[in-house]
């Protein structure tokens, strides 16, 4: 599909780049062993974009397995309550798995079928990601092993067992914070070791070059839905999307369909934690900086000597120290605004829209209902279209201990 | 004008022997006590050593190097103080010194700065981990004119394509992975490492040195007819490992075993290439 001339002004090195740049960001920042698989999968996602038959599977399991299209809800009782705003969700927690994980996964595992990989490996931070990618497994018969950090496996225990369930092998990462971050680095070790028979499902638009663009694009089918509806809906375009921002991918998929309408503003929430201190938070736009970590260049939380921080929040989705680089070209553009509430700031919206609209959203998308309910009451008149990412079912224990209802 | 490390491939090739290239994890337990560990290794005959620079993510490393890295961290091991420990070493050994590191700490130490004070320190060279020829110009181009070596990997998955690029970039030698996966020692040698070293000598007429996985003098037997040099690490930062009240007896004593391997080689094949 043809794009906008501006569409290429706006995301220039991504696509069309042999590095992957989006700006100064991105690149491929890989040891040698994994260089040649990294560019004989671009090559191979090139060919399956390309190919029909790729796509209509796609879009049939899209359909009728994973639940697409996904609903634009109107909030109506969150937007009276708030005041202001015509406040819209964008229901992706009522996707099969109960996030937009499963977008990319399926995407991937059909890529990964179509280069003859036999096993899936994949990080996972709140175990959406997990998840979605054992259910592909399941459904394609691919081996699968995930790697999670211990805390991660605590505090998502529910979605330990799922994976479980599903028949993937869940290991548990000990090093350092024992969240994301380190099961990353176990996921790249794993490929390094096994990269001739093993694809690696990356969950977010983070790593080496492709995957910021590979994920990206197969999440961008939440903003192409998302722009049809509103304009349904309403007959206008909205004034502002809002989305929390862990890697990146539900923010990027909602955002991009829409870079190109200059009057739509752009907020991604970041994780505020428990405060401003490095290690609190993972706000990377607000207290890190430019630096390599897992094959990217972008806003990384690191110390004084390159040495990644440790990171906090109460989402396990949105712990970690980078952030993909597209949106680090985004920000320094000024195209989208990155701010970060706080673990108090969800929990507290988390309850708000549990009670206004009966929908319990994942702790990593109370961060943005958190945003929308800062903003709304100024905002009348206006429309603000919400990605809500997915549900909160993963989330009760930590709900019930923080809440305390 | 050639580096510590070019001259001593030159003496090498004069005596028709063979490199033994330690590697170890600057500040590993603390950092008084891995000058001296380098020192007894330089003593020990070891022709290049490779001084790891830790990083909080070291995604290219089995578990005996990232405890290593973890141990050092502790201790400060960080870039300025590994510089100076470099400029200690200088006060007693010519031992030619090659800095092994991720990208993101000498990124933010800052290229320029990086080159400079490591040249300054009396550092031979480096090379980056997880940095890919294709995003390695700048960091070249500066190294270059600081007359530094930059020493790239070669894997098994590389194509002909890329192992001409890796040629092209490296100076002082070219580092040959044996096998798939991350570092850390293992029984037996892949056979891998034979096609890949076909392949480099193709491209380039640099020293090959091979790594990962090497842990035994018989290693360095096998690998003598074929390669130049052979790396070892994660054997010697085991060794370190179970002996860090006074590591460097111990560390030393391994690196003088493993050299047997070389001269096993000699004796059974007098007339290598």
């Amino acid at each position: 599909m043809a794009k906008p001339e501006t569409a290429k002004k706006t995301t220039p090195a991504g696509e069309t780049g042999s590095l992957g740049r989006f700006g100064s960001f991105g690149g491929r920042f890989a040891p040698e062993t994994l260089m040649h698989p990294l560019e004989e999968l671009e090559q191979a996602y090139r060919a399956a974009q390309a190919d029909p038959a790729f796509q209509r599977e796609l879009n049939s399991l899209l359909r009728d397995y994973a639940g697409r299209p996904t609903p634009l809800y109107q909030a109506t009782h969150l937007s009276e309550q708030l005041g202001g705003a015509r406040i819209y969700l964008k229901r992706e927690d009522l996707l099969h798995t109960g996030a937009h994980k499963i977008n990319n996964c399926l995407g991937q595992g059909l890529l990964a079928r179509r280069m003859g990989k036999r096993r899936l490996i994949a990080e996972t931070g709140a175990g959406q990601h997990g998840v979605a990618t054992a259910t592909v497994a399941a459904l394609l018969g691919f081996e699968c092993v995930i790697y999670m950090g211990e805390r991660d496996m605590a505090r998502q225990r529910l979605n330990v067992f799922r994976m479980r369930l599903l028949g993937a092998e869940v290991v548990p990462v000990r090093a350092g914070s024992c969240t994301l971050k380190e099961a990353i680095s176990e996921t790249m070790r794993d490929w390094v070791t096994n990269v001739e028979t093993t694809h690696y499902l990356l969950g977010s638009v983070l790593g080496p070059h492709p995957y910021p663009t590979i994920v990206r694009d197969f999440q961008t089918v939440i903003g192409r839905e998302a722009r049809r509806q509103i304009l349904e809906a309403e007959g206008r375009l909205p004034d502002l999307l809002i989305a929390c921002v862990g890697g990146g991918s539900n923010a990027i998929g909602l955002f991009y369909e829409f870079l190109n309408d200059a009057s739509v503003a752009m907020v991604g929430v970041e994780a505020g934690g428990r405060g401003p201190a490095l290690g609190d938070h993972a706000a990377r736009f607000h207290g890190g900086s430019p630096g390599v970590l897992h094959g990217s260049y972008s806003y990384v939380l690191q110390d004084e000597m390159g040495q990644i921080s440790t990171t906090h929040s109460v989402s396990a989705g949105l712990d970690y120290a980078a952030v993909g680089p597209e949106h680090a070209m985004l920000h320094d553009a000024g195209r989208v605004e990155y701010t970060s509430r706080s673990d108090a700031e969800a929990l507290e919206a988390c309850r708000l829209l549990s009670r206004t609209e009966g929908i319990i959203p994942a702790l990593e998308a109370a961060h943005a209902v958190a945003e929308v309910a800062r903003r709304a009451p100024s905002a009348s008149g206006q429309i603000f279209v919400m990605n809500l990412s997915g549900r909160g079912d993963k989330d009760m224990e930590i709900l019930e201990r923080e809440l305390k209802l | 004008m050639p580096t510590r490390i070019g001259q001593r491939w030159a003496e090498l090739r004069q005596q028709n022997g063979k490199a033994l290239i330690p590697f170890l994890m600057a500040g590993d337990p603390d950092i008084p006590t891995s000058i001296e560990v380098v020192l007894a290794l330089a003593r020990a005959g070891s022709d290049i050593i490779e001084l790891g620079v830790p990083f909080s993510e070291p995604i290219a490393d089995g578990p005996v190097v990232q405890r290593s890295g973890e141990r050092a961290l502790q201790k400060g091991a960080y870039l300025p103080a590994i510089l100076e420990m470099v400029r200690q070493i200088r006060r007693d050994s010519e031992v030619p010194l090659l800095l092994f590191s991720y990208m993101n700490p000498i990124l933010r130490y800052g290229l320029e700065r990086f080159a400079s004070d490591a040249v300054a320190s009396g550092a031979d060279g480096a090379l980056i981990t997880d940095l890919s020829v294709e995003e390695a110009a700048p960091y070249v181009a500066v190294m270059r004119r600081h007359g530094l070596d930059t020493v790239f990997l070669a894997a098994p998955t590389s194509t002909d394509e890329r192992l001409q690029r890796v040629a092209e970039l490296s100076t002082g030698f070219v580092y040959a992975i044996t096998r798939m996966g991350v570092t850390g020692a293992r029984e037996q040698l892949s056979d891998a490492i034979t096609p890949l070293v076909r392949r480099l000598r193709a491209c380039t007429s640099l020293p090959i040195a091979a790594g990962f996985g090497i842990s035994r003098p018989e290693h360095l037997t096998e690998l003598a007819p074929l390669v130049d040099g052979v790396v070892v690490g994660s054997a010697l930062v085991r060794c370190l490992e179970e002996h860090i009240q006074d590591p460097a007896p111990h560390v030393a004593e391994m690196a003088r075993w493993l050299r047997e391997g070389f001269r096993a080689q000699k004796e059974a094949a007098p007339k290598q290439i």
